[in-house]
């Protein structure tokens, strides 16, 4: 049996060459919108990512306290406020907040450090809540420390390169002769951890005279809350300072949405080249084979019948091109992360192009509106074409 | 069955105006064809035959006058069906070909046999592609492409095709237009004998006066009215 859809197919390998350069048009646009797509999705989720990967999206210091690491050693481990313990119930009334950590930051002189002395920095950390938050923090060897007051201590990668210890060795704090029992070594971050020495809380703030005391509290704040009314609310504090990474977030997302309105407007044009391209072809190829659609007509095709033999060959063509398309896009994403990557102000580390099931879903559905549009101007000039007129058109 | 009327026309007119140039192409003619009647028509170019049976076989539609298929009223003072009620009329009935052979080049020869059946199909079509395959002589080609067929051998998979659909009246323009005699003469034979085994009404258009004569009835031409 000979079906109406084989008939299509076959027409479409008449120019074989025409009708695989509009696949590979129709695959490209399919290929541009599928990446543009997986990028939305994509480029949100890795920058959320990034901001989890710090634990909290705000932190809360006491007033002119340096809240990095590196600050610290600048001013030399000086210069570091306090504040009461107690905030943390002050801050955890917030309907807001999702979890928090407190923190204690003290760097010492450590003379034994390198060939002319240098800081050591050292973080107090609760073992009940700050592994939880920083729950992507990978150990090289050991693990944490489960007791807020045992003498322990986690080191950062570089710190323990430094110091050259292993875990089960025994860490001198500079001037106190207190040992302390290296339980864990971390693997890389790339971050400011990866010097940091952590120490169970309540040890530290018994080691340097700092009982109830913090220099930070770290706040992780529940997905859907108004982060910028809550720290509007958190300045109400006395003698605090706010750092909020959710505004480092809107600032980026506020940068991207540019690059994004224009990788749009690119995926729209890549559209209606392919929707030019097919109606190109499928039109080009109505008119080539009037006269042949006219004997179709005079045996016996209805111009539904012509119309449908049209329409199916558009979109064969732009099945083929949906299927190209998201071959390219699944083999060539690196390719197309890499070129993203240059066009945007900043990237963030995963990666940036996300595909789907629901993505490719998309694609295809896309692609098909696309050539049920195109075909349609074509497919009903070709269902008009009289069955006299193609015969006709053999004397001219 | 005997003396049946097939096709009834009077005084058919077709007008074609070119600027204020009025040419008729057909000018009032009528006449019979009777069921299982083979009439060839003859004349020189650009006397009306084209014109004359495309009126005939539904292609195309008079200026004015009458046109009957059987008992069906086709056209009548300028009333004409609807283009699907005549698409209907000629798919039930009629069977054409034409000088050029129009095959679709990548469909095999049976397939091409077989394409009318797409889009309308009477009983038993896949068999009698093949039968008429047969009797035509190009059963061996029915998997080749066109390309691959001499003129004589497509205007006879041409003839295969207008015939799977079993019409009752086979309308053929100057079908050997583009062969050579010997081809000429084997297609003649064909009409002949689909004639005369088939009971197909044929109405044959050429310029052949050697295919026109194997006919019932030789009907002349001149500047659109029937020399008598
Ligand atoms: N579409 C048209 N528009 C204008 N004039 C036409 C048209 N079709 C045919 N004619 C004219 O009508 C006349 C009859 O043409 P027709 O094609 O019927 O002749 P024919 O006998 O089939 O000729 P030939 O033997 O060359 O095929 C010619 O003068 C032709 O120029
Ligand atoms: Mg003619």
């Amino acid at each position: 049996m000979l079906s109406i859809y084989k008939v299509s197919y076959k027409n479409l390998l008449r120019k074989k060459t025409r009708s695989i350069l509009t696949i590979i048009g129709v695959g490209l646009s399919a290929w541009v919108l599928a990446s543009l797509m997986g990028f939305n999705q994509g480029y949100e989720a890795s920058l959320n990512r990034d901001i989890d990967n710090m634990g909290f999206q705000v932190l809360v210091t006491a007033k002119g306290c340096p809240y990095e690491a590196a600050t610290l050693m600048l001013k030399g481990g000086t210069g570091l406020r306090y504040m009461k313990e107690s905030i943390t119930n002050l801050v955890l009334v917030n309907p807001e907040v999702d979890k928090v950590t407190p923190m204690l930051m003290h760097a010492v002189f450590d003379p034994n450090k390198g060939e002319s002395g240098g800081m050591s920095a050292y973080l107090g950390v609760d073992p009940e809540t700050f592994p939880k938050m920083k729950s992507f923090l990978e150990f090289k060897q050991g693990k944490w420390f489960t007791d807020s007051k045992a003498l322990e201590v986690v080191m950062g990668y570089e710190a323990a390169e430094l110091e050259q210890r292993e875990a089960g060795d025994i860490l001198l704090i500079p001037d106190k002769n207190i040992e302390l029992k290296v339980v864990g070594i971390l693997k890389r971050t790339g971050t400011q951890d990866d010097g940091t020495i952590f120490v169970p809380i309540h040890a530290l703030q018994k080691l340097f005279g700092k009982t109830g005391e913090l220099t930070g509290l770290g706040i992780k704040v529940k997905k859907d809350a108004n982060i910028a009314k809550f720290e509007e609310k958190l300045y109400e504090l006395p003698d605090v300072q706010v750092v909020s990474l959710a505004q480092v977030k809107q600032t980026i997302m506020n940068l991207v949405s540019t690059a994004k309105v224009m990788v749009f407007s690119i995926a729209m044009i890549a559209i209606l080249i392919a929707m030019v391209g097919v109606i190109n072809t499928i039109l080009m190829s109505v008119f080539e084979r009037f006269q042949e659609i006219g004997i179709l007509k005079s045996i016996g095709a209805m111009p539904w019948d012509i119309f449908k033999l049209i329409w199916i060959e558009t979109f064969i063509l732009c099945i083929l091109g949906g299927i190209a398309g998201t071959g390219m896009t699944f083999g060539l994403s690196k390719t197309t992360e890499f070129l993203i990557r240059k066009l945007l102000p900043y990237t963030p580390t995963g990666s940036l192009i996300k595909l789907d099931f629901n993505l490719i879903a998309m694609t295809m559905l896309t692609v098909l509106i696309i050539g049920l549009v195109s075909g349609i101007y074509p497919a009903w000039k070709a269902a008009r074409v009289r069955p006299l007129e193609s015969i006709r058109s053999e004397l001219n | 069955m005997e003396n049946q009327i097939a096709i009834k026309a009077q005084h058919l007119k077709k007008i074609y105006r070119r600027g204020i140039e009025e040419i008729y192409a057909v000018n009032d003619i009528s006449l019979d064809i009777q069921k299982g009647e083979y009439v060839s028509f003859i004349g020189p170019s650009g006397s009306g035959k084209t014109t004359l049976i495309n009126i005939l076989g539904c292609l195309d539609n008079p200026s004015s006058g009458k046109l009957s298929i059987g008992d069906k009223e086709i056209f009548s003072e300028g009333k004409t069906l609807s283009e699907k009620d005549l698409t209907k009329i000629r798919r039930e009935l009629f069977g054409y070909i034409f000088q050029k052979f129009y095959l679709i080049p990548t469909l095999t020869v049976l397939e091409n046999v077989l394409l009318p059946s797409t889009f309308y199909k009477k009983d038993g079509t896949e068999n009698h592609a093949s039968e008429l395959l047969n009797m035509l002589g190009i059963d061996k080609r029915k998997n080749h492409l066109p390309g691959q067929l001499s003129g004589g051998e497509m205007q006879r998979v041409a003839i295969a095709r207008a015939l799977v659909n079993y019409p009752q009246i086979l309308l053929a323009d100057e079908p050997t237009g583009n062969l050579d005699s010997s081809r000429s003469h084997e297609i003649s034979e064909i009409l002949k004998d689909l004639n005369q085994h088939k009971e197909l009404t044929i109405i044959l258009v050429t310029h052949n006066m050697e295919l026109a004569r194997t006919a019932d009835r030789v009907v002349e031409l001149r500047d659109g009215v029937v020399k008598l």
